[in-house]
């Protein structure tokens, strides 16, 4: 009896398996596939921010030192006028881009809706922009906005030879040929964006808002966009950050000229820590930067978290 | 004075012919079913009465009026869709008025109509919450308040129970019953439920492939299906077809002798002999026509039949039992009290009540 029973406990051992090479494998890959990816993100998001945090507090010129000198960087770059002139030229460049931007992507998106002939074309012309890189927008642009070999010289060569069309070259309107190319470039972007929003709204909304004896404009306004609110909300977020970090756009576009008029804080950043030498400062004016992107950044996410929550609680 | 009717209706999308030839009409305050499978074109006709699909070519008038191009808004119509279409985010009170506001009727009077419909509809608790915070049945109600605050001439109702669960939708099947009732106005309601279509309507369309099988009273539906499609389609568990030819039994009677299993011989019912004996005809006998055979049962019924056959599987549902026999290739299907249940591998002997029974021609499939 004795003998059967031992066999018995190690049978009923066995439903109890210790997990072989195979199960164990499985169980630690998601970890093993995402810890470079994590490691990475960490040293290049984190330790680099705090190590330029903390080279913002130093005296660091041409190479990093570690003299700490507290907020003399900020100081200074504050006083800059250059730096003052660049924090007001992103605050004007990201209401007018963002707002332009959506304006001109959601009358588009609203227009493809009216289910037009050759949608594809259409969807394909307007977000065609996005595909093309800021540096080469910017050089194009540039062209275009060039007095003697742009669209001035062109409508000139029609006839019009009073014809002035000089944004770029004039440090007050600069910046304009910045926003405007700015729009060119993203209205697309909110167009897509839009339109699969549109495209999700239950088709009986519109049909009862019809029967309900709404306008079009009325139906858009009353009922379609308020669901689509969401959107917008995504669209502007994307934006500003898109705005606080241009770069490439005005470095193609104007190089920041004429003069200093188009400087914005990432060609600022870019010109202390690699062509002047002011690694502090630059740090500064980066952290600065990093500062307004969290302004934007995170009460979106504390919203979207709440926005997730209540969704939750009312299933 | 009818106040929807609908004459040769056709509607096209390219090649593709989904209604061909709709005739319908609805007296005022009627509440008339438009029930079928999926594909139908149900949902298409009730689009077309509302204004949302274009008319390819016949007449619709609501009232006298002809209304086939007419914009839907000035139809005098409300709907109530499947998805109920409540405008998310706008509170109940909003998604109330917000036709009365597009139609700018001024603040007082659209405060009394709001009062007056939720008072109607026992809604008066939710009207600052917004659609998301309902429930099911609560989002029918604000729906169906939406229809009714607009008092128009013609109600649409484009399946509204079948988001609900089973329980939710058989209380507001009863609901809706009522409501019709107390407001009184002409009513057309699509639904793939026959059983929705026979309690609610007061006349039925069955619907099949874009033409209208059969349009009459719910019970004349049920009784004398126009064809084969109208008979399986209404009732469940659907009616049972057995392929049989006229003749005369042993005592002279008209009578039809089965094509399956033993060929058995079951008189017909006095009056109903369509054509001369040897004619090929499909019967059709509902399952709740089928019962099990006893010399009492025999007194009680006119015109019974007897026929036996093995049980092949039974199906208990508490209510009654579901049979299902073999005749020959066929399984026939009958509803028994649970007193007097079949036995899995019986051979039951069957009555079957012969004055319920229809026949219907095998070629054509349509009643005789």
């Amino acid at each position: 009896m004795s003998t059967i029973d031992a066999d018995a406990g190690r049978i009923s051992g066995a439903d109890n398996p210790r997990p072989t090479w195979r199960e164990r494998l499985v169980r630690i890959s998601p970890i093993l596939i995402l810890a470079p990816s994590l490691a990475a993100s960490f040293i290049y998001v984190f330790v680099f921010t705090i190590w330029t945090l903390y080279i913002s507090l130093s005296n660091s010129s041409l190479l990093p030192s570690y003299g700490f000198v507290g907020l003399d960087n900020y100081a200074s770059l504050w006083s800059n006028r250059r730096w003052n002139i660049a924090y007001s030229n992103l605050f004007l460049f990201s209401a007018f881009y963002i707002v332009g931007a959506m304006a001109i992507g959601l009358a588009l998106a609203i227009l493809i809706d009216q289910k037009v002939r050759g949608e594809a074309i259409w969807r394909t012309i307007f977000l065609y922009p996005l595909a093309v890189s800021f540096i080469v927008t910017g050089t194009v642009w540039s062209w275009l906005y060039n007095p003697t070999d742009g669209i001035q010289m062109l409508v000139r060569g029609l006839g019009w030879t009073d014809f002035n069309f000089a944004l770029a070259s004039d440090r007050n309107t600069a910046i304009y040929a910045i926003i405007i190319t700015g729009i060119w470039q993203s209205s697309g972007f909110a167009m897509a964006l839009f339109l699969a929003g549109l495209r999700s709204v239950d088709p009986d909304l519109v049909k009862a808002a019809q029967i309900d004896g709404a306008s079009t404009f009325r139906t858009y306004r009353r009922v379609i966009l308020p669901v689509i609110a969401p959107i917008f909300l995504a669209v502007a977020v994307v934006q500003i950050q898109f705005a606080i970090k241009t770069f490439d756009l005005v470095a193609a576009l104007t190089r920041g000229g004429p003069g200093i008029s188009t400087t914005f804080p990432a060609i600022y950043v870019y010109d202390l820590m690699f062509q002047r030498g002011q690694i502090g400062e630059g740090a500064a004016a980066a952290i600065m930067m990093l500062a307004a992107l969290a302004v934007v950044l995170v009460p979106y996410s504390f919203f979207i978290v709440w926005r997730h929550r209540r969704e939750s609680r009312h299933g | 004075m009818s106040s929807l009717t609908i004459r040769n209706l056709r509607k096209s999308f390219g090649s593709v012919e989904v209604l061909k030839g709709i005739n319908i009409e609805a007296r005022t305050g009627e509440f008339i079913a438009l029930v079928g499978p999926s594909g139908c074109g149900k949902s298409t006709l009730l689009a077309m009465i509302a204004g949302l699909e274009s008319v390819t070519s016949g007449e619709i008038r609501i009232g006298d009026r002809l209304v086939n191009s007419v914009a839907p808004k000035d139809r005098d119509i409300a709907m109530v869709f499947q998805s109920y279409a409540l405008y998310p985010t706008m509170t109940v009170r909003e998604n109330i008025t917000f036709g009365m506001e597009s139609r700018g009727v001024p603040k007082p009077q659209r405060d009394e109509a709001v009062k007056r419909v939720a008072a109607l509809l026992q809604i008066e608790p939710l009207l600052a919450r917004k659609p998301g915070q309902l429930s099911g049945g609560q989002r029918q109600r604000v729906a169906m308040g939406r229809a009714l605050v607009r008092d128009p001439k013609l109600f649409l109702f484009d399946e509204p129970l079948s988001n609900l669960d089973a329980k939710l939708r058989v209380d507001m099947r009863t609901e809706i019953k009522k409501l019709h009732h107390r407001v009184g106005k002409t009513t057309v309601y699509v639904t793939h439920d026959q059983v929705e279509a026979m309690t609610l309507a007061s006349r039925i369309a069955v619907m099949h492939q874009g033409e209208v099988q059969q349009f009459d009273e719910p019970q004349t539906v049920y009784d004398r299906p126009a064809n084969m499609f109208v008979a399986g389609f209404m009732g469940s568990p659907a009616m049972n077809f057995i392929p049989a030819t006229l003749t005369t039994d042993a005592e002279g009677r008209p009578a039809v002798s089965l094509k399956v299993g033993d060929g058995a011989v079951l008189a017909l019912a006095e009056g109903a002999v369509p054509g001369t004996t040897g004619r090929d005809v499909i019967l059709g006998v509902r399952p709740e026509h089928i019962f099990r055979y006893s010399p009492e049962l025999k007194a009680s019924k006119k015109s019974l039949a007897t026929v036996e056959a093995p049980v092949e599987m039974v199906e208990p549902t508490g209510a009654e039992t579901i049979g299902l026999m073999r005749f020959g290739d066929l399984e026939v299907t009958g509803r028994f009290d649970p007193d007097e249940a079949p036995r899995m591998g019986e051979t039951i002997t069957l009555g079957i009540d012969m004055s319920h029974a229809c026949l219907f021609d095998p070629t054509t499939r349509k009643l005789l």
